[in-house]
Order: structure tokens, then sequence, then C-alpha cells
């Protein structure tokens, strides 16, 4: 099995506050990896470093290192923008952009980064919208405003945004916090679907949602990395006695 | 020390249900006893009505089998809980089938007292009494959760198989030697029998308790 993400000795701090402390964690190409813990304990923070979001919190410092495939994504010569070009962000809140249609939403980060070319455009929508199960239900209105889909579309969409501009890594803040349980079957769903093509890293509060959808189960708790492993095994037998106390609900 | 959960109405169904496994146990314990008490006094009535208390005991059982899949189906447990759970359903089914087997003990002893006694039953009130203690120290290590105990019980199946092969020895040369005994000693045959299962039942949840508490599964491991 691949690695790849190499996370070796990860550090986070904003101001005094230590939020991630010596972090090592090998994340595997095409599987989906979940990150559960307590409020607080350091998963969105562990997620955001992966690609470089806290270089915009003027009081964030990251030691330690994060190696995407073989390339340190914080050594100096690293560019941010094409980091997060090959590591996408599903965020907890579906955010399309408002004042656009459905089918400029998709082509939006293609379009950003200069790459896009006119003739391909058509078929990168058609094909994002139909990787994430969406296609059929707004083909005939891809001009519509994005806002007038449902919640579980716009997250859907946000997904084929993410993924239009072909990264090879998709991060997933809480995707299917806002959503009703049928819309969050179908976020489930569709995971399992795009691990085929891209490594995942969820973060989730729904540790039944982590048991479903993941291949391998991280436990943080206050910016520990208590255990992380197969996920049938951290659910039905965890090593460390914290992770069990977690995930049978004791404490968190 | 195992910590409470947050929802201490989860704490309190884990308990009851605990609770009503261990009060089907000491059903079946009574039943062992009165079954092997009807054989030796030749009590009719006894060995009626424990026939007839087998129906408590598969009561408790569909009961049992109804509360864990109603936890399984709400609270979505987890690990050791998890455990616990699909591990009690599993108790509950080899509980019913050793009040079978006393059940089966009870119909052969009302038919044992109806005809002269072959011989005095020395060895399988011993293994009644060794049957019956390994059925409630495997109970009482799933409700500890120890896996020491748990261990013992296992271990102490083979005496009872021993003892059971040396009833059938004997009972064989009963029957070689004055073929009028063959009727009475293939049921005594059988009663020897049903212990051996109910202490092999007996060992099933000391093996399952041994999987809940360290997540290990030994079955079919123990030669």
């Amino acid at each position: 099995m691949t690695n790849k993400i190499k996370i070796q000795n990860l550090n986070v701090y904003f101001g005094e506050t230590h939020a991630i402390k010596d972090v090592s964690l090998d994340v595997l190409q095409n599987r989906v990896t979940a990150i559960i813990g307590p409020s607080g304990c350091g998963k969105s923070t562990l997620l955001r470093s992966i690609n470089r979001m806290h270089d915009m919190v003027a009081s964030a410092r990251v030691t330690g290192s994060i190696l995407l495939d073989s390339t340190d994504i914080y050594d100096r010569s690293s560019n941010p923008v094409l980091i997060r070009r090959r590591v996408g962000m599903v965020f907890q809140k579906p955010n399309p952009f408002p004042a656009m249609s459905i089918y400029d939403n998709v082509i939006a980060g293609y379009k950003l980064s200069g790459r896009l070319v006119r003739a391909d455009a058509d078929e990168i929508v058609e094909s994002s919208l139909k990787r994430v199960a969406l296609w059929d239900e707004v083909k005939d209105r891809l001009k519509a405003n994005a806002m007038e889909l449902s919640g579980g579309q716009q997250q859907r969409l946000c997904i084929a945004r993410t993924i239009a501009v072909k990264p090879d890594v998709i991060l997933m803040d809480e995707p299917a916090s806002a959503l009703d349980p049928l819309s969050t079957l179908k976020i489930e769903e569709l995971i399992e679907e795009l691990k085929d093509k891209y490594t995942i890293v969820i973060v989730t509060h729904n540790m039944q949602q982590a048991a479903r959808v993941s291949d391998i189960t991280a436990f943080f708790y206050l910016g520990e990395l208590i255990e992380a492993g197969d996920t049938r095994t951290i659910f039905t037998n965890p090593e460390k006695k914290q992770t069990e106390d977690y995930i049978t609900g004791r404490f968190g | 020390m195992q910590r409470e959960h947050i929802s201490t109405v989860f704490d309190i169904e884990l308990n009851e249900l605990k609770q009503s496994i261990l009060v089907m146990g000491g059903k079946v314990e009574l039943m062992i006893a009165n079954s092997i008490t009807s054989l030796v006094d030749r009590d009719i009535p006894l060995a009626e009505r424990t026939v007839a208390f087998d129906h408590e005991i598969n009561a408790a059982e569909m009961s049992i089998d109804e509360r864990c899949l109603e936890l399984l189906a709400l609270r979505q447990p987890a690990a050791r809980d998890l455990r616990f759970i699909t591990i009690a359903l599993k108790i509950v089914t080899d509980l019913e089938r050793m009040g079978d087997q006393c059940a089966n003990i009870a119909k052969r002893a009302r038919e044992l007292s109806e005809e002269p006694p072959l011989k005095p039953y020395i060895d399988i009130p011993r293994m009644a009494h060794w049957a019956e203690v390994m059925v409630k120290e495997a109970l009482d290590a799933f409700v500890r959760g120890d896996s020491d105990l748990a261990v013992k019980v296992c271990k102490d199946d083979s005496f009872v198989d021993d003892l059971n092969t040396q009833i059938q020895r004997e009972l064989l040369t009963f029957m070689i030697e004055d073929p009028t005994t063959i009727s009475r000693a293939m049921k005594l045959n059988y009663i020897s029998k049903s212990l051996e299962r109910i202490a092999d039942h007996a060992t099933n949840i000391a093996e399952m308790v041994i999987f809940m508490v360290k997540g290990k599964d030994i079955r079919h491991t123990i030669a």
C-alpha cells in the first residue's frame, strides 16, 4: 500500500496554544482516512495543515513536515497555490459561489488556474457533475444559479468543483454535518466511489459515519494522535483504552 | 475500572441486560439441580415440574434476544459494548440449550423412576455438580469480565468429559453382562451425555467471555 501523505512530527501553534502535538501519521493512497475526536482535539487543524490553510492565519506556526508523495509541502520552495490545486478541500457548509451558475461554479477553480481551454469546459463540467452523481439532476438547468439547489446538491456541486481541477487528495471537513440523513447517505456513497481515483481525508463528529466510509481511522485527543488503524479494528477492538472510551460514548 | 457512559440510560440498559442474563442463568442452574434430584430421589412430580419449567427459559431467551436487538438498533454500540451485546445474544442461546438438556434429563428421570433402580447414582450427581459449577462460574466470569475464571471453566470441561467416558464405559459393562438392563442403561447414558453437553455450553460461554474481555477469539483453538 502506497503512502500518499506522510505527516512527520507535526506541531501546530496558534500563538501560545499548542494545537497539534508531535503528530506522525501515514495517509494511504486511494483510501479514506477518517479523523475523529472530541471538539478541540485538533482534527480540523490537522486537516487544514495538509493544504497549508494556516498560512493565512497570522498567529499560526507549523513545525515538522508533511510529505505529499515525496514533496514537503512546508518546504520554502513549495508553492501553496500549486499544493492546494493538488489537495482540494470540501467544507462543512456547502459554499458554492452565490453569484455564479451551476456551470460556472464547476469550472471556477479551473478558470482561476488559467488552464481552461474553452473547448474543454463543457467536458469538464459534465464529467465532474457525473462523478458526483449530480449531472442527471441539473443537466437541464446548468445556467441556473447554484443557490437554487438543495443543501445536499450544493455540497455535491462543491465536491464537483473540487474534483474539476483534478486534485490527488480531497480533504473533507465534516462534509455532511449540515445535511439531512438522505443527502448524508448520498455524500457517503460518493466518498466510496471517489476513493478509487482520489485519496480522501475526512474529519467527522459522526462516529458511525467514520465507521461506514473510512478504511483507516485516526483518533485524536487534546492535539495528540492517540491511535490510528484499520477502521474495523478501531470500532470493534481498539488497542488504547482512551479510544475505546471515546467510541463507546464514555467521554468526549 | 470501567468508566461510565455519558448516557446514564445506556448504562442502566446494559446493566438490566446483564441482570436478565443472570436471572436466566440462575434458573438454568436450578433446572440442573432439580433434574438430577428428580433422578436420584425418584421424584416424578419434581421431574414433571422441571420439564414444564423449560418454558420459562424459552421465554427468557426470547425476551433477552429482543432487548439485545433493540439496543443494537437504538444505541449502535461499538467495541466492548458491541462485544457485550452480541455475546449476550449468543449466551442466551447456550442457556436455552442447557434448559432443553435439563428437560431431557428430567424426562428420562421420570421414566427411570417407574423401573427398578439399576445402580446407586454416584458419578452422575458428581458430574451434574461440576456442570452446575461450570455454568455458575461462566456466568460469574461474564458479569465480572473475569477472563481468568473463564479460562478455568474451559479447562474444567475435560474433567466432565472424562466422567462421561467413565460412566459410558461402566454402563456398557452392565449392558454386556445383563441385556435386560439395556433400556435403563441407555437412558442413564443419555443423561450423562446431556450433562456433558451442558458443560460444553458452559465452555462456550466462557470462551465468549474471553473474547468479550480480551477481544481475542479462542474458539476451536483449545484441544
